[in-house]
């Protein structure tokens, strides 16, 4: 069988985005292979995220469903996906690469004694000695060198992607598929580490990832004494703010809100990196934007090589005559 | 309860350095010479853990790492840092394992330890950076794990609870023991070694385990190393996601006038 299984995951009742951009790409990769997208859902009773699913491209759904599988339970939810793949034996499998996801991939691929890849930042089959494979790519080194990486004869071959890496496609509720919903067999043995309970944290009501606009600041506002200039850009713009590691480590924006390879993945429409001289683990996070403009005083800072449009100069004069511009514009 | 705490602990390229790595485009080798190599800094947090269970409840603690013979000294940091004893899995055998094979070959190390209570890793590293190798040395251990953790609290019976951090707040996690837990950097703040616990590291022990040792403790040959790796390297090239840029020149407010018409120009404001 030439069929790709999705691991869906569920946050609080709701499949996660990363989920449907898992989806959207085991459908793309299903269109080579000849196979099928199955999703699998495992929780309380999670059926009714199945017509949502198919509407991404699911032609299956597997809802496993027990009261005691409500909340991620590691052995549990191993067992019972390894369960699921030694009885599809699918080509594929992929899981997005939330924290959940890259717990429970690792544990289900050394079940099965199979490859898995992680963060993985493009996928696709190619034809190699004869047998169509799944090319892995990853990035290396921080983000300078990339690696392809194949999984020659285990099957499933599993890779998880990090959230936004990949596109969300666009759901056609008028799609139908199959909706298999199965009570799993579990005993003791899959709770040895049981999850007691979720405890939510302080809301951000950060959305990073849906911003339109995003001005991110680095290591160059140290002289500025803060983030000040960062935060007003982004208030000028209309945009959300964000930040590089050196930013995070200084305090100046909450964990959400950087921006790179152990951080996250955006593609607004413009983004704005003042005082960063991008270091490819940064650039990564927002090189699928629309338009990304720099400024940096360093004329030889990598950044300008994969900005649209560069500036030279010192941030503290520049950006403030930047943010009156649109002002005044915006009064005109 | 004395307990004994294994922390798995790994030698890694300084990130620092990334830089400087370069990549022979013909011969597709990764050139590394000039990148110091440091202790994986999520596994000095682990060991940090460990250290503060043994404060508390008793016991010993050892070192682990699978790799070439320099990362000896990785071992030796550890037990500078208070680590008891350490043990080096080094063997041609092990060598070009991906991450299911290296926790094939880490058991079978740990199976050749004797009774454990606690395997306390760093949740990833700064080289492959993929977070795999806990769960799966829990797996081929028969035992269970928990990753992302920020705060553990070993109980009475041979239990921990455990926060585990997602996506919007944490988990509380009961584990029975032994089990595998994986830390973040916010579960602590490491100490540095000592002077007297550098002197002291030099008397303890370091015992290299052979492949030979892992067969003996159930490890198949065949599955060590590349040989044992069912994903493998096909390719390696340099990123190339460049753009054109347009430098905007000028004074300050020529700048500003500039950027915003281009940006409108652009539809991107």
């Amino acid at each position: 069988m030439k069929d790709i299984v999705v691991w869906a995951e569920l946050r609080e009742g709701k499949v996660v985005d990363v989920s449907f951009e898992m989806i959207t790409k085991a459908v793309e990769l299903g269109d080579t292979l000849g196979g099928s997208v199955i999703a699998v859902v495992i929780g309380d009773t999670c059926s009714s995220c199945a017509n949502e699913l198919i509407s991404y491209g699911a032609d299956r759904v597997v809802a496993v469903e027990d009261s005691r599988l409500a909340l991620y339970q590691s052995g549990a939810y191993a067992r019972v996906l390894a369960d699921v793949l030694v009885d599809r034996a699918p080509e594929v499998t992929l899981i997005g690469g939330t924290s959940v996801g890259m717990d429970l991939a690792p544990r289900v691929a050394a079940i099965l004694e199979t490859g898995l890849t992680a963060h993985c930042v493009d996928l696709y089959i190619d034809t190699i000695d004869g047998t169509d494979q799944l090319v892995q790519v990853v990035p290396g080194w921080g983000g300078k060198i990339m690696i392809k990486i194949l999984c020659p004869e285990q099957r499933p071959q599993m890779a998880t992607v990090r959230p936004g890496v990949m596109e969300k496609g666009i759901p056609d509720y008028s799609r139908k598929g199959e909706i298999v919903a199965m009570t799993p067999d579990l005993n003791d043995d899959d709770f040895m580490a049981r999850t007691l309970e979720f405890v939510k944290e302080k809301e951000t009501g950060v959305v990073l990832e849906s911003a339109d606009i995003v001005v991110s600041g680095g290591f160059g506002l140290y002289a500025s004494g803060g983030f000040q200039l960062v935060e007003q850009l982004a208030d000028a713009l209309g945009g959300e703010v964000a930040g590089t590691r050196p930013a995070f480590d200084h305090g100046w924006i909450t964990e959400e809100r950087m921006i790179g390879q152990s951080g996250k993945t955006l593609r607004p429409r413009l983004f704005v990196s003042v005082g960063a001289s991008g270091a490819m683990h940064y650039t990564t996070g927002f090189q699928k934007a629309k338009v990304i403009v720099a400024i940096d005083r360093n004329p030889d800072a990598p950044i300008f090589t994969v900005s649209d449009i560069g500036i030279v100069g010192d941030l503290n004069t520049i950006v403030p005559r930047i943010i009156e511009e649109l002002q005044e514009k915006k009064i005109q | 309860m004395a307990l004994h705490i294994i922390v798995p602990v790994k030698q890694v390229p300084d990130p620092e350095h990334f830089e400087k790595i370069t990549l022979n485009r013909e011969t597709g080798s990764i050139n590394r010479a000039g990148v110091p190599s440091i202790t994986n800094p999520l596994d000095r947090h682990a060991l940090e853990e460990a250290l503060r269970q043994k404060e508390t409840a008793g016991g010993k603690i050892t070192a682990l790492t699978m790799g070439p013979p320099q990362a000896r000294k990785v071992i030796e940091d550890a037990l500078a840092m208070g680590a008891d004893e350490g043990a080096l899995l080094c063997d041609p055998l092990f060598a070009g394992a991906d991450t299911l094979a290296t926790a094939r070959t880490l058991s079978a190390g740990i199976r050749s330890m004797g009774a454990y209570d606690l395997i306390l890793c760093g949740n990833d590293t700064v080289d492959g950076a993929t977070g795999q190798v806990p769960a799966q040395i829990a797996t081929f251990l028969n035992i269970p794990h928990v990753t992302y953790v920020r705060k553990l609290d070993i109980l009475d019976g041979g239990k921990a609870v455990a926060e585990r951090k997602v996506e919007g707040g944490y988990l509380k996690v009961e584990v029975v023991l032994p089990a595998v837990v994986s830390v973040l950097k916010e579960i602590n703040d490491y100490r540095l070694p000592t002077v007297m616990g550098i002197m002291e590291a030099a008397g303890k022990q370091i015992r290299e385990i052979t492949a030979s040792v892992c067969r003996e403790f159930g490890a198949d040959e065949e599955k060590l190393g590349s040989k044992g790796s069912p994903t493998r390297v096909a390719d390696v090239f340099e990123s190339g996601l460049k753009r054109k840029v347009a430098i905007i020149t000028g004074e300050p407010e020529e700048i500003a006038r500039a950027l915003v018409k281009k940006l409108r120009k652009l539809e991107a404001i």
